[in-house]
């Protein structure tokens, strides 16, 4: 591990006013030494994003997670505009675009449903895993290594569950083993969520 | 007249010299007055028995001071503020006079000497608590701010009291010469008879409330049209000299009836522009009353009576303390709060003084007596500073623990928003601010508009935003943040170098007319600048673009592209404006300039749009028809990961 991994937050919540969980979040990966945090609604308010400067972050960086709630089985809305501007033909894929090749993707999220929900006879008949794979897909065009998502179910309920602390305290956690680069991606790969992978990395140690 | 001119050259040369110095001690303007007074008199011999005769004409400040105080004195404050107010205070005042008093009687003084000494003793120094909360940022605090309802109560109390004190004047020492506050002066009232009597003055209080409340604002309104700002001044001391005379002339208070006109005036729009005006001449009115104090103090009296006065004063400042403290806890004051407010208040203060002057003309109090409560007063106001570093070495530190509190005492006491000038620019941001429920205090100089916002209920004043005294007064040293939406475009470039000077960590948000305002406005330190009419006329050329036939979102795409190319464009203009010479910037050249200008953004764009026009319109690009999207098969383990 001689150098540490450069990680790109790009964090999206319309209402964080509101916002009991992302809310936490957010704090936690601004006090993480070595990450760059972007709170996209802050910085582009009105959806103007600058496409210059958002690329040559993603150059800037090694690892690239986008951090949200899920709307919709997927992400706010200035997160797919990030997307359909910023990963332009040339840059991040076709025959010249190779300027994403080798880095890392994760998606940070948190759900409102239950995670019993998230399964083939639960009510959202998909797992989260399934539900994400245009990102997926996304991210392996553009020829990064896709890891799982990292999130948090029922999140609505979780304040008053008393489990906002325990997945904030995991968030950094994770946000370190990023930098160190002691993450698998190929074995990683296999599981359904990241944590999953965490979880069986602790015990095989 | 050379004897005067040298006597207030003495003054003003004493003052200017102590009261810089004990403001920087953290001691207060206060205090360096009575120095300042202490060295010329006593110490230097300098000035002497004209001191009496000064003292009295000083006195004025006192009824100044009082207009001041009911200015501020909004009904609707008053009103959030009852509990404290007449809970805290009230009981503050009463007890600590009680208690006071009794031990005067013990002492063995009659019992009208033992009424003043208790009520003058009760009060505290409004002006030394008030400025050292606001230098350590106390004063948001439930501590300060119960203080500071406590110290409200008590300056409304002091006209009571001084309508009190003639009345306690003792037969004996009335049949002198002269009477009581009568003073053989003008009066008319002299002659009537009970009832009449109680008809004139009745009379005279309905006067200066109606006079206050609706003659006086046509008056201002006229006066401020002008524009003569001295007109305005003048107008205004003619309003409160005249209050107190007419109150003189029937036996009132004049301090009571100058306080009426100033509530009464505390809600009208020119409220700070009379603040404004008045203010100084109350300051150095009070200034010479305290130096006459200073002055007045007799050494021998002190070495005399040494250890009585040390004694007292301890006596006095430990009674006042704990009868506070008992306060707090009665009123649920806890922790830190609870002895920020028994021991900022715990000295007599410069209400004392005047009290205790008062007490003297009306021969209550008499002799030796005034001369040694007079140091107890004065000396106990020294030692103030001190009790605010006992609080900080000793209370702050067993509370620090509890940090969280302190913290939510700060948020709620963040600070309004000024906004300068309210025509159609300033009330759009005024609007947006208040619709959201965020305090604003409005200045303008057009009493016509003023009225005209305040016939909507949007609280604003009449005044000159470009005059220091008057941001003081709005309350500025609080404020969050200001808008300069004046429409004098030389005078919103001073007002924000002012700002900037004065007050550098306040940002300043301004409206510029065109592009040299712009710069002008960056260049005196701005943190934002707009464009007056820009962003409406980028509304308008969209519009005409849809109207064209181009899509709607086209429209906007094309709006964006054209702004940001402006935004670099005068970022590139701003700096070769800044390295013109100043004459070339601020000289008659400015059409010149101008045309210049606009050339070269001409150019920029120009060259923006030569560089690219898929720049232009590059969002949303499609790939290139038939392109392929074959990646080498990528090795996710590869690329310096490695294993654990
Ligand atoms: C517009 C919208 C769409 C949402 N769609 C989903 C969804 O598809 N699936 C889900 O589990 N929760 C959904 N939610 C719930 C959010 O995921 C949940 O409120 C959020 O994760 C709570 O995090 P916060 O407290 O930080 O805002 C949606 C919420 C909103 C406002």
């Amino acid at each position: 591990m001689s150098l540490e991994k450069r990680v790109l937050v790009l964090f999206a919540h319309p209402s964080l006013e509101r916002s009991e969980v992302n809310h936490d979040l957010l704090n936690a990966t601004r006090s993480v030494e070595g990450v760059t945090l972007i709170d996209l609604y802050a910085e582009y308010p009105s959806f103007r994003i600058d496409i210059d400067c958002e690329q040559q972050r993603l150059r800037d960086h090694d690892v690239v997670v986008f951090m949200f709630p899920l709307y919709w089985y997927s992400t706010p809305a200035i997160l797919k505009e990030w997307q359909d501007l910023v990963l332009e033909y040339g840059f991040a894929y076709g025959h010249e675009g190779t300027e994403l090749q080798g880095k890392w993707f994760l998606c940070a999220f948190t759900a409102g449903g239950r995670e019993s929900a998230y399964r083939e006879q639960g009510h959202n008949h998909y797992n989260i895993r399934e539900l994400l794979r245009p990102l997926e897909q996304t991210a392996t065009l553009c020829g990064m290594h896709y890891l799982p998502p990292f999130g948090l179910f029922g999140a609505r309920s979780a304040l008053e569950e008393g489990r906002v602390a325990a997945h904030v305290e995991g968030w950094r956690r994770l946000l370190g083993q990023l930098r160190t680069g002691e993450l698998e991606p190929r074995r990683a790969r296999e599981f359904e969520q990241l944590q999953h992978y965490l979880e069986q990395a602790e015990v095989t140690q | 007249m050379t004897g005067y001119l040298l006597s207030a050259f003495i003054y003003l040369c004493a003052a200017c010299i102590a009261v810089p110095v004990a403001k920087r001690l953290g001691l207060g303007s206060v205090l360096g007055y009575l120095v300042a007074g202490v060295v010329i008199g006593p110490v230097l011999g300098l000035v002497g028995s004209e001191t009496t005769e000064i003292q009295h004409f000083a006195e004025f400040g006192v009824v100044m001071m009082l207009f001041l105080v009911g200015l501020e004195l909004e009904p609707r404050m008053l009103w959030t503020m009852r509990t404290r107010l007449l809970g805290l205070g009230g009981l503050q005042v009463l007890a600590t006079s009680a208690l006071f008093a009794g031990a005067a009687l013990l002492l063995g003084l009659g019992w009208r000497q033992a009424i003043a000494i208790g009520l003058l003793l009760s009060l505290s120094s409004t002006a030394i608590v008030l400025q050292t909360f606001s230098e350590k940022g106390l004063g948001g605090t439930e501590g300060g701010r119960s203080a500071f309802s406590v110290l409200l109560f008590q300056d409304i109390a002091v006209i009571p009291m001084l309508a009190l004190i003639p009345l306690l004047a003792a037969p004996g020492l009335l049949s002198d010469s002269d009477h009581g506050a009568g003073h053989g002066e003008l009066s008319l009232v002299a002659h009537l008879d009970g009832w009449a009597y109680a008809l004139v003055v009745v009379g005279a209080v309905a006067a200066v409330i109606g006079v206050g409340h609706f003659l006086s604002r046509p008056l201002f309104r006229f006066v401020a049209e002008t524009g003569l700002r001295e007109a305005f001044t003048a107008t205004t001391l003619a309003l409160v000299i005249g209050i107190a005379v007419l109150m003189s002339l029937v036996g009132l208070s004049p301090a009571l009836g100058t306080f009426l006109a100033g509530v009464v005036l505390a809600t009208s729009e020119f409220r700070h522009e009379l603040e404004t005006d008045i203010e100084p001449f109350k300051g150095l009115l009070l200034g010479l009353f305290f130096i006459t104090v200073g002055a007045g103090i007799q050494f021998p009296v002190l070495q005399e009576n040494l250890a009585v006065v040390l004694g007292l004063t301890a006596g006095v400042m430990l009674v006042k303390g704990l009868i506070l403290f008992g306060l707090a806890m009665l009123f649920g004051i806890r922790r830190s709060n609870g002895w920020l407010f028994a021991l900022s208040l715990a000295q007599a203060g410069e209400f004392g003084f005047v009290l205790l002057s008062y007490s003297q003309q009306n021969h209550v109090l008499e002799g030796e007596l005034v001369s040694v409560l007079a140091l107890v007063v004065a000396l106990s106001m020294f030692l103030t500073p001190l009790l605010f570093i006992l609080y900080d070495a000793l209370v702050m530190p067993r509370y620090e623990d509890n940090s969280g509190q302190r913290e939510a005492d700060h948020i709620d006491s963040r600070g309004p928003v000024i906004v300068a000038g309210s025509g159609r620019f300033g009330q759009v941001v005024n609007r947006l601010l208040r619709a959201n429920n965020i305090g604003t205090v409005v200045l303008d100089r057009n009493p016509a508009q003023v009225q005209n916002l305040r016939n909507v209920k949007i609280p604003s004043y009449f005044g000159d935003a470009t005059r220091p005294d008057l941001l003081h007064s709005a309350g500025i040293e609080e404020a969050s943040l200001f808008v300069v939406a004046i429409d004098d475009r030389a005078q919103a470039v001073e007002l924000v170098k002012h700002l900037k000077h004065a007050h550098p960590k306040l940002p300043v948000l301004v409206r510029a007319f065109d592009r040299l305002h712009h710069y002008e406005l960056e260049d005196v330190g701005a943190d934002f600048v707009v464009y007056e009419a820009y962003h409406s006329a980028l509304e308008m050329g969209t519009e005409a673009l849809r109207r064209l036939g181009y899509h709607p979102f086209r429209a906007e795409k094309l709006r964006v592209a054209f702004d940001e190319q402006e935004r670099r464009g005068r970022a590139k203009l701003y700096e070769a404006w800044r390295e013109k010479s100043e004459g070339e910037k601020y000289g008659t050249t400015h059409t010149e300039l101008y045309i210049q200008l606009n050339e070269t953004m001409a150019q920029i764009m120009r060259a923006d749009r030569d560089d690219g026009h898929t720049r232009l319109e590059r969002g949303w690009t499609p790939p290139p028809r038939g392109y392929s999207d074959k990646l080498a098969d990528v090795d996710p383990d590869a690329g310096g990961s490695g294993g654990a």
